[in-house]
């Protein structure tokens, strides 16, 4: 008697999965034998782990990351890897150097990223679960633009060992699923503490979801429907706060004025931090093996500058220039009191409210190649960045739609109530399907 | 501190060395079972390259660094053994920089929130005692190693080996404090001796001391001399730069500011290209690893006796002079020796380990962990019964370390007594060898009674010869005396 394994050779029409494994192996456990797609940036034993980099190209691990690890022992059968935007740098997924993922609502469209390919994996059907990370939003956008829940879990929750890293202090793995049950069932197992990751805390996630918002205080800082939100998008979100309004919540309008400063403050430690991480990058342990007789500076810049697409090394340069000496205090410094802001002002809300609430993003998926301009791009993470930046759990709910195209409700908790924000997402989930 | 009392830096009279300015940057691995992040053995040594790697230490895609606290009580023990101020909170930060035996790029160290900062260290200085200030204390990684194949100068290749990435090092930064060479070599020996003591770090594994020194002739600008890899290079590595130095200022030309490297086997510093200094390592806190609450954890620190310590106990337990006293406790191998062949109250025992065995010792470049203690204790205990005598020990305890040399293990004192014929001539034979030379030198006999001294010391250097200077000077002297007066009467 051999391990079970469980057959999975789906038709990838949409570019999902980087690597597939036709027969995944699993044990007994609570995930028996259900496939789990697993973002390229999470290590898995044997099975190549490239982020959607030529870099790191036949780069199979030698180890798992603590959740796949987790997830293995819990009966899953790891069915592949999913496509992203390189190392987690864009909204989109077309920054993969191997393609981009389309979005199975409509494959003319973006599905978002950078945890585009799970996303489409889990709306397509091909998987019910999925984990992606969450750097800026990771999750939550293509759970919003694919019409699928995701949630950013508080940071600490989650090991990232084994994740390869973008922004360390920023980002979380996190799960993804059609339903807010299989969502929750998910988080149950890839949770909790580890000794291998310094920033994880004692908190393990245990729960069953239960509608319940009835007396909860939901706040929505007004920020969220500003400018550059489609008034469209906002008008679906209303109506899905109404919902929660009529299973018994209170709602409460705030401010966050913080959030002038977020994105801005985002991407000076987000590219601080990439540009240390990426720097192992240089052509000689990771990627495709090359004749090279130049100087050993000049065969790494060399090596970079192929293996990398032009979104990494612009933010690599962004972040190297951030953190260089003259600029440290005035960029990546300064980024760090901001995000001490934006902290501040979560606090300052969550002692008025439980829940905070808001679109996911400010549009629904654009059209592939729409979007060139970088900073066009950056800006459609505004309404995502601030959880990261203050470390609280978020989840994107799928909310109604525009035009056929899906709108996510995003729901923010104080720190470590992961709990509260899945319950008060399954109550609407619940409360629309009744 | 040095900063408490004002030092005078120019005397009217300079003498040599006067007017030099050196501080010293110094890096120990510390000799924990693993390495600072993750569970590796920092054992090896004689293993074949890349057999102590994991994940972590490999710097892979994903693996996170976990502190090692055993790397900080170590380093933590040191810094309170050199009365540092602890903060309440330390941290770890990213060092970038580009370089083949850096495998993720960036070194984790500390850069604004060390360990430690502001302590002494008490050391023997060129006029009489001094307290050296201690900059900071803080911990970091060893990088990996290259290896060069086909040549230093011009390698074909080289191979990278991450056994050493991840050792546990501590780096201490002096002030500028040290004012010659020598100074230098015994503030080293005194920070050497006292990280021993403190069970924290092995001075005999090859490659776990490097040093960098920054040094100035009054009124010039700093160089720093780096590549400083074991206690003799220091002292002459600083020896030839204040010497360049002092020759450039000489010639009336300037000091310039840079890097300069000390090659070991010609003893020289060489410029090194500039490129080197104008390196910016992009410091950022390290995200991975939470500040750790140090000053609480230091304060539950009790530290074990310390070489000043134990010197003054030295003097007083076993009646050593100062100067045996210092040497003894130099090094905590001689200094744990010493108190395993020494009785309480016995000076002889501490002449035998500082000077003649220290000596024949660095003769044979042995260490004195490669002698049985109860082997030199039980030669010492033949001396003192006046089984042997001091010049016969000496030849004993030659052979005895010939012996080790070679291979490794000896003979028991008493063996070697035994085989090389060196026990002490008794009274018996003293009086026989006595006649003998009576009988043989009516003349010189004769002498002697007439009231002629130097006819004694004749005859004594007759007697001596016949026994070959195995036997107690003063027992023959006694017997020769008696023999004569016998025949005087
Ligand atoms: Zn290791």
């Amino acid at each position: 008697m051999g391990t079970p394994t469980l057959h999975f050779s789906p038709k990838d029409r949409y570019n999902a999965f980087l690597t597939t494994v036709e027969d995944a192996p699993y044990c007994e456990g609570p995930l028996s034998g259900r496939g789990v797609a697993v973002k390229d940036n999470i290590s898995t034993a044997g099975i190549e782990t490239t982020c959607g980099s030529l870099i790191l190209k036949g780069y199979t691990p030698p180890y798992d990351a603590h959740v796949v690890d987790l997830l293995i022992r819990a009966g899953a059968a790891i069915v592949g890897k999913t496509n992203m935007d390189e190392f987690g740098m864009g909204s989109t997924t077309e920054q993969s150097a191997f393609g981009p993922t389309l979005n199975p609502r409509d494959p003319k469209r973006v599905p978002g990223g950078s945890s585009g390919g799970s996303a489409a994996a889990v709306a397509a059907g091909m998987v019910d679960f999925a984990l992606g990370s969450d750097t800026g939003g990771s999750i939550r956008c293509p759970a919003s633009y694919c019409g699928i829940v995701g949630l950013k879990p508080t940071y600490g929750r989650v090991s990232r060992y084994g994740l390869v890293a973008y922004s360390n202090s920023l980002e979380q793995i996190g799960p993804m699923a059609r339903t807010v049950t299989d969502l929750s069932n998910l988080m149950v197992v890839i949770s909790g503490y580890d000794p291998r990751d310094s920033t994880t805390c004692e908190r393990p996630y245990r729960h069953k979801p239960h509608p319940s918002v009835k007396g909860s205080k939901v706040g929505i800082p007004e920020e969220f429907f500003g400018e550059g939100v489609d008034p469209r998008v906002a008008s679906v979100v209303w109506d899905a706060i109404s919902v929660l309004e009529e299973e018994g919540a209170e709602v409460i309008t705030c401010s966050m004025p913080s959030m002038t400063y977020a994105l801005a403050a985002y991407y000076v430690i987000c590219t601080s931090e990439a540009s240390s991480n990426l720097a192992r990058f240089d052509g000689v342990r990771y990627g495709p093996p090359v004749e090279t007789h130049l100087p050993w500076h000049e065969a790494y810049s060399e090596r970079r500058r192929i293996g990398f697409g032009p979104e990494v090394r612009r933010r690599v340069m962004l972040g190297t220039f951030a953190l260089s000496s003259g600029y440290y205090g005035k960029y990546y410094a300064k980024a760090q009191v901001a995000r001490q802001m934006v902290s501040a002002d979560f606090s300052r809300i969550f002692n008025e409210v439980d829940l905070i609430a808001g679109p996911t993003m400010p549009s629904t998926a654009f059209p592939l190649g729409e979007k060139t301009d970088p900073l066009a791009m950056y800006l459609t993470d505004i309404l995502t960045v601030p959880a990261n930046l203050a470390g609280v759990p978020a989840i994107s709910v799928p909310c109604g739609e525009v035009e056929g195209m899906p709108v996510g409700l995003q729901i923010m908790g104080r720190p470590f109530e992961d709990e509260y924000v899945i319950d008060a997402a399954f109550t609407y989930e619940q409360g629309v399907a009744t | 501190m040095s900063g408490d009392s004002v030092e005078p830096l120019v005397t009217a009279v300079q003498p040599l060395g006067t007017g030099t300015i050196i501080g010293l940057e110094i890096h120990c691995q510390l000799n924990t079972r693993s390495k600072l992040f993750c569970g590796c053995s920092t054992d090896y040594r004689d293993d074949p390259p890349n057999t102590h790697v994991c994940p972590i230490c490999l710097g892979l895609p994903g693996a996170l660094p976990r502190v090692n606290r055993a790397v900080i009580e170590y380093a933590l023990r040191v810094a309170k053994a050199l009365h540092c101020e602890v903060p309440l909170e330390s941290e770890f930060a990213r060092k970038n920089y580009f370089y083949p035996d850096l495998n993720k790029a960036f070194q984790i160290t500390q850069y604004d929130r060390p360990l430690a900062v502001r302590g002494t260290l008490l050391i023997e200085g060129d006029n009489g005692e001094k307290e050296v200030g201690i900059t900071r204390v803080h911990v970091e990684e060893d990088p990996g190693r290259l290896v060069h194949k086909g040549g230093t100068d011009r390698p074909k290749y080289s191979l990278v080996d991450y056994n050493r990435a991840g050792i546990p090092l501590i780096e201490i930064v002096t002030d500028p404090d040290l004012r010659s060479p020598k100074e230098a070599r015994r503030f080293l020996h005194k920070i050497r001796a006292t990280l021993e003591y403190l069970g924290v770090f092995d001075s005999e594994k090859e490659g776990s001391l490097r040093v960098d020194a920054n040094v100035s002739i009054q009124g010039g600008e700093r160089v720093e001399v780096k590549n400083i890899t074991s206690y003799k290079g220091v002292e002459k590595a600083l020896t030839f730069e204040v010497t360049r130095q002092r020759g450039v200022i000489r010639r009336g030309q300037r000091v310039t500011r840079e890097t300069r490297h000390f090659v070991e086997a010609r003893g020289v510093t060489t410029s090194s290209r500039s490129k080197e200094e104008e390196q910016d390592y992009r410091y950022f806190p390290e995200p991975d690893l939470r500040p750790m609450r140090v000053r609480d954890w230091s304060d539950a620190i009790v530290l074990p006796e310390l070489p000043d310590a134990r010197r003054t106990r030295f003097i007083t337990q076993y009646g050593c002079s100062p100067e045996h006293a210092r040497t003894l406790t130099g090094e905590l191998r001689i200094a744990e020796f010493f108190e395993q062949v020494a009785d309480p109250g016995a000076p002889a025992t501490a002449t035998w380990v500082a000077d003649t065995l220290i000596g024949e010792l660095n003769y044979r470049e042995m260490s004195v962990s490669s002698v049985p203690s109860s082997y030199f204790r039980e030669l010492m205990q033949a001396l003192s019964k006046g089984e042997v005598t001091d010049h016969c020990a000496v030849e004993v305890l030659r052979s005895l370390l010939d012996q080790l040399h070679a291979k490794g293990t000896c003979e028991s004192p008493l063996a070697c007594v035994a085989r090389l014929g060196l026990g002490k001539a008794g009274e018996e034979i003293a009086a026989t060898v006595a006649a003998e030379v009576i009988c043989e030198n009516e003349r010189a006999v004769a002498d002697y009674h007439s009231g002629k001294n130097e006819a004694f010391n004749f005859l004594i250097g007759q007697v001596m010869r016949k026994t070959k200077g195995r036997a107690d000077p003063a027992a023959l002297n006694r017997a020769l005396k008696e023999a004569l007066d016998m025949r005087g009467e």
